[in-house]
């Protein structure tokens, strides 16, 4: 039974959007030179937020230049001058938290209560970080005097707008590069107030440039032969092409691709504490998260008590504004995500998984879904196998250890995956076992500016975060 | 002094502990700086690239977790057995790379010499690159690096022996197990070591060696689905040909380590180690004693 809320919401008069924004190119908002625009939207209400200048080719090579004329002067500036820059942008985004919050919250249509808690501390705190290496990059481990690479294309998506772009930026800053940056289609909007908070930090112009559009601006960006590093958070399908692009180039290459994470339920495992784990792995951020623990993993003996508890508690998800502070589950971002959602859950009932999703009302506009659960689920299932991306939980059984573990790794993914158990030996012997980048025991989601973060296999390479995150942008 | 007719060897691949000849019957004349006949060597084919695979990866799991000590002993005694065999080895590498004697010699002995550096890495490389990371939570949160899985060389051209081991020995020292594709023009140091390998310890199927046409063994490797990685050293003389592999690669995004000048004779870097390692990070929440409605 839930409990009755008054609404609760953020005003969203702290933030102010213009009714159209350029690209951000040398220090300056201009015009895409073919003078196209498009709309981005609130996907909670569909309404429009702003026109944005869409970067084309020739734009992407402007853009490039500028970048290249001001990475003579940046690289060279002293560390500890790179990173006073990188302090002051950290400290400007903390003063403008709660404006970046609800225009995240506006753009994306996540609840207010994670772009405000979770995002916004990250993204500040993760340039705070990387702007103390900046002066200290010769005790890294990289060698006497490690060179940055010059000009990073860098393409990102739009489940974590921002925090993709201080992973990207941060790092990429203090280490002496240039970036051109491509935000999503659907997330213009924070990228772009990021260049207003250069603006005010002063940051020489050129250093950042925001060029926002949609696929084939990233694809001429990673392409553009005037690029030596390329970094990319998205899709697998699209990691691979990207892949493909750089192959026979001196380009370095990151990426950070999906995954069908698994997380692993002993039968000794705190039953209250693991759902609530369960919960934030999969409908964090409505599951729109790269590392989701989309594949429960239960130990037969408890599968039921598990799943009724867990049943109960999603009764008890609020899902509606996202800018209402009580919201747990925000809008998804966009009508083609709410279609390929849609279209994989429709495919698993079809393939004879068990669907359940508690009462629910869905608000009449905008772009919703349900958090759903499916059981009966085998690992043939393309439910079990494919990334969603959405609000969508397989659950799938074992009986040993070896079990799980043999369960969890077979898949081409290798992102993220939970442990939930009580024996430390076992917590152990098992993270040893995934082959997964990031592994949560008894926990889930978890994100720090010092904490590497990255895939094994198919969910791409190279590492973001901490003293590894460095080593992507320097030459080495 | 003696007339006695020596006895010839047949030189054969290395795949799984064994010495198998080519699935295909084929061989290829291997020849020295003047173009002498040396032997006939294994002409690999795409199946036998599969094999490799198949027990480089069926290795996989018990030689990543061998204890780091353990494999440090066998890249030693890998050392022990090469230094024994010191004369085949000069008067291979003289051969194949038309050295003196007294130049091959030098090649040998800093080749038995990368052998002990990297022996002496196994049980290092984790505190080097791996650590405690101080994360602003109630939570142990550790980075360690792991083999990446199954990886495929392709060995420098001209260095033959030193070259082999530059690349080879970082890839197993870290727990990845190895499918070697040798020097095209000189494989017969590469298929000898196989031999020292063989007697050292090391499990059947960490590394497998096969010899024939680099571009033709390296294809099907590029494109396997269970490879993890690939190590295109040898394809350095060939532009178009690295990046066909590369681009074959990216179907299960491989890690690629692109040919790049090296200096072997130089003591290397950690580099190529670091390429094929994964990093895993674990989060473990700490709690607090005695606090109310701690996790403790």
């Amino acid at each position: 039974m839930a409990f009755e809320y008054a609404p609760a919401p953020e005003s969203r008069s702290i933030v102010d959007i213009a009714p159209s924004y350029g690209l951000f190119i040398d220090g300056e908002f201009v015009e895409a030179a073919d003078g196209k625009v498009f709309k981005t939207v609130s996907p909670s209400t569909e309404e429009v937020l702003s026109e944005v200048g869409q970067a084309g080719a020739e734009d992407v090579d402007r853009a490039v230049k500028a970048a290249r004329k001001a990475f003579e002067k940046w690289s060279a500036l002293p560390g500890s001058e790179r990173a006073k820059y990188l302090f002051r942008i950290a400290r400007i985004i903390q003063e403008r938290a709660r404006e970046l919050a609800v225009l995240e919250t506006l753009d994306n249509g996540k609840p207010i209560k994670e772009t405000r808690d979770a995002d916004l501390p990250l993204v500040a705190a993760h340039f705070f970080y990387y702007a103390g290496w900046a002066d200290k990059l010769e005790h890294a481990g990289f060698g006497a005097a490690p060179r940055p690479l010059g000009v990073a294309g860098q393409v990102i998506p739009w489940n974590f707008p921002l925090l993709m772009l201080a992973w990207k930026i941060a790092p990429a800053l203090a280490t002496g590069n240039t970036v051109v940056l491509k935000p999503a289609e659907t997330t213009p909007l924070s990228a772009l107030f990021f260049a207003d908070i250069c603006r005010q930090a002063g940051l020489p112009k050129g250093v950042v440039n925001i060029l926002p559009g949609y696929g084939d601006t990233g694809a001429s960006l990673v392409a553009h032969p005037d690029v030596n590093k390329v970094a990319f958070t998205g899709s697998t399908a699209v990691g691979k092409e990207i892949a493909k692009t750089v192959a026979g180039t001196r380009k370095k290459l990151t990426l950070e691709l999906g995954g069908k994470g698994a997380n692993i339920v002993f039968d000794d495992a705190p039953i209250d504490q693991a759902v609530e784990g369960i919960v934030n792995g999969i409908f964090f951020n409505q599951g729109q998260v790269c590392c989701a623990g989309s594949r429960l993993l239960v130990q037969e003996s408890v599968q039921e008590e598990l799943l009724d508890a867990l049943k109960r508690r999603l009764s008890t998800l609020r899902l509606g504004d996202p800018l209402d502070k009580n919201t747990d589950i925000g809008a998804i971002n966009s009508a083609e995500q709410l279609s390929r959602i849609s279209s994989l859950v429709e495919q698993g009932e079809a393939e004879g998984a068990e669907r359940w999703s508690p009462a629910c009302e869905l608000p009449s506009s905008g772009y919703w879904f349900a958090p759903t659960l499916f059981t009966n689920v085998t690992q043939a299932h393309r439910i079990a196998r494919d990334e969603i991306f959405g609000p969508v939980l397989s659950v799938l059984s074992f009986r040993t250890p070896d079990e799980a573990v043999a369960k969890a790794n077979n898949t081409p993914y290798g992102l993220s995956a939970g442990i939930w158990t009580e024996k430390g030996s076992r917590i152990l012997a098992v993270a040893n076992k995934l082959r997964a980048g990031v592994i949560w025991s008894n926990t889930f989601n978890k994100f720090d500016p010092t904490s590497p973060f990255g895939g094994y296999k198919e969910s791409g390479f190279g590492r973001e975060g901490g003293r590894h995150g460095l080593e992507a942008y320097l030459d080495v | 002094m003696s007339d006695r007719l020596s006895v010839l060897k047949t030189y054969k691949l290395y795949v799984g502990g064994k010495f198998p000849r080519s699935e295909s019957g084929r061989v290829y004349e291997v020849t020295d700086s003047k173009a002498k006949w040396l032997a006939n060597a294994p002409l690999s084919s795409r199946k036998d690239a599969r094999d490799a695979v198949v027990a480089a990866r069926k290795a996989f799991g018990a030689w990543s977790g061998a204890t780091a000590y353990n494999r440090g002993q066998i890249l030693y005694r890998v050392a022990e057995m090469l230094e024994g065999r010191r004369d085949q080895f000069v008067r291979e590498v003289a051969d194949a790379e038309g050295l003196s004697k007294s130049k091959a010699a030098v090649v040998v002995d800093a080749t038995v010499d990368r052998w002990v550096w990297y022996a002496g890495w196994t049980d290092k490389i984790a505190q080097v690159v791996g650590g405690g990371n101080p994360v602003a939570g109630p939570y142990f949160n550790l980075s360690s690096p792991e083999p990446t899985g199954v990886v495929a060389i392709l060995a420098p051209q001209e260095s033959s022996f030193l070259g082999l081991v530059s690349v080879l020995a970082p890839v197993i020292a870290t727990g990845n197990t190895a499918v070697v594709v040798a020097s095209e023009k000189s494989p017969l140091p590469a298929l000898s070591l196989a031999e020292v390998l063989a007697t050292s310890d090391l499990p059947g199927g960490v590394v497998n060696v096969l010899s024939g046409r680099t571009a033709e063994i390296a294809t099907p490797l590029a494109a396997h689905q269970d490879v993890n990685a690939i190590d295109l050293a040898g394809a350095d003389t060939d532009d178009g040909l690295a990046k066909e592999l590369e681009i074959a690669a990216t179907d299960n995004l491989k890690r690629v380590l692109r040919p790049q000048p090296v200096d072997y004779t130089e003591t290397p870097g950690i580099d190529r180690m670091t390429a094929f390692l994964e990093t895993k990070t674990v989060w473990h929440p700490t709690g607090s004693l005695g606090a109310s409605g701690s996790s403790y």
